[in-house]
């Protein structure tokens, strides 16, 4: 008798089968698409028209609904990209390596927007486009971090040992996921603190944080898309050679 | 805020937001467009393959 309970050891099984993975992600995706665009239409709106001007920034700080959430999602993707590499490792479950590779553009992305936004935040507001800080220079490494992993593995032919490789790459680089969280208090930024996730109450108004809370949810469900699209193709070329693949192509 | 145009200029930071925002979307957009067109790509090639082999 294993601890596991009987059912987790079926769904992992299920889950981590190749085919199950697709046909569910196919099942999954119009749903996720549905929840997507509602959350960021509210999002939109409560952020860009509903909420009040801030007394000190106008309307420049409008940006912070796609700014925090984008930069929120470039440190969960990458937590999840080190679990995903820890679960391959470990486990040597092939879903593991297709979810760690096919969030790796999703999180480039939106390091790369929380950047871009940082930046035409900054300009008006502190006069500037870009300082080396610790905020932004870490978030900086961030981006680095994910290109290395993607074109790690684009180096590597042979895909299992690319997998470990960027597995590997994943665990290492998450010792800077808590050097950008805490970069606002640990030295003297330019960057403001947080807002948000303090932990006695956020200095922010509800009018502006509702809004900000459903974008974050919106890019949520817009990372399992994304990444989902982008795994369905890396499970069609891994398993081209397979009967499933086949007789996918039979049925269209 | 009363008028469109108003909404638009968001208080002198238009520019600024906006800017933000369209970046954003283009970037997002792409990451779904890409692998949709990837997919369809690589099925129509796996298809060919699978035609000749027969």
């Amino acid at each position: 008798m294993s601890i596991v309970p009987e059912f987790i050891v079926r769904f992992y099984h299920k889950t981590a089968s190749p085919p199950y993975f697709y046909s569910l992600s196919n099942k999954l995706l119009p749903w996720l698409t549905a929840i997507f665009l509602i959350l960021l239409g509210y999002g939109l709106y409560g952020g860009l028209y509903l909420a009040p001007t801030d007394y000190q920034q106008g309307d420049s700080y409008r940006i912070i609904y796609v700014h925090v959430p984008a930069a929120w999602m470039s440190l969960f993707i990458y937590v999840v990209m080190a679990i995903a590499g820890g679960i391959s490792l470990i486990w040597r479950m092939k879903i593991a390596d297709v979810v760690l590779i096919s969030s790796a553009p999703i999180g480039a992305s939106f390091t790369f927007i929380a950047l871009v936004t940082g930046s035409f935040w900054g300009k008006p507001m502190w006069g500037t486009w870009w300082v080396w800080d610790a905020r932004l220079t870490s978030e900086l490494i961030l981006l680095f971090l994910y290109l290395g992993v993607i074109s790690l593995y684009g180096a590597i032919e042979d895909k299992r040992t690319a997998s470990k490789a960027v597995a590997i790459l994943a665990l290492v680089g998450v010792v800077n996921i808590p050097i950008i969280h805490y970069s606002v208090q640990w030295w003297n930024t330019l960057h403001q603190g947080p807002t948000v996730t303090k932990m006695d109450k956020p200095s922010i108004h509800l009018d502006m944080l509702i809004p900000l809370l459903v974008m974050a949810t919106a890019f949520k469900f817009y990372y399992a898309i994304a990444m989902l699209q982008v795994a369905k193709v890396e499970i069609l070329m891994r398993e081209q050679n397979t009967q499933w693949v086949k007789k996918l192509l039979e049925d269209k | 805020m009363n008028s469109f145009a108003e909404f638009l200029a968001m208080g002198g930071y238009g520019f600024y937001v906006w800017m933000s925002y369209g970046i954003s979307t283009v970037v997002l957009l792409l990451n779904v467009v890409i692998p949709i067109i990837q997919k369809k790509q690589f099925l129509r090639e796996l298809a060919l393959k699978q035609k000749r082999a027969k």
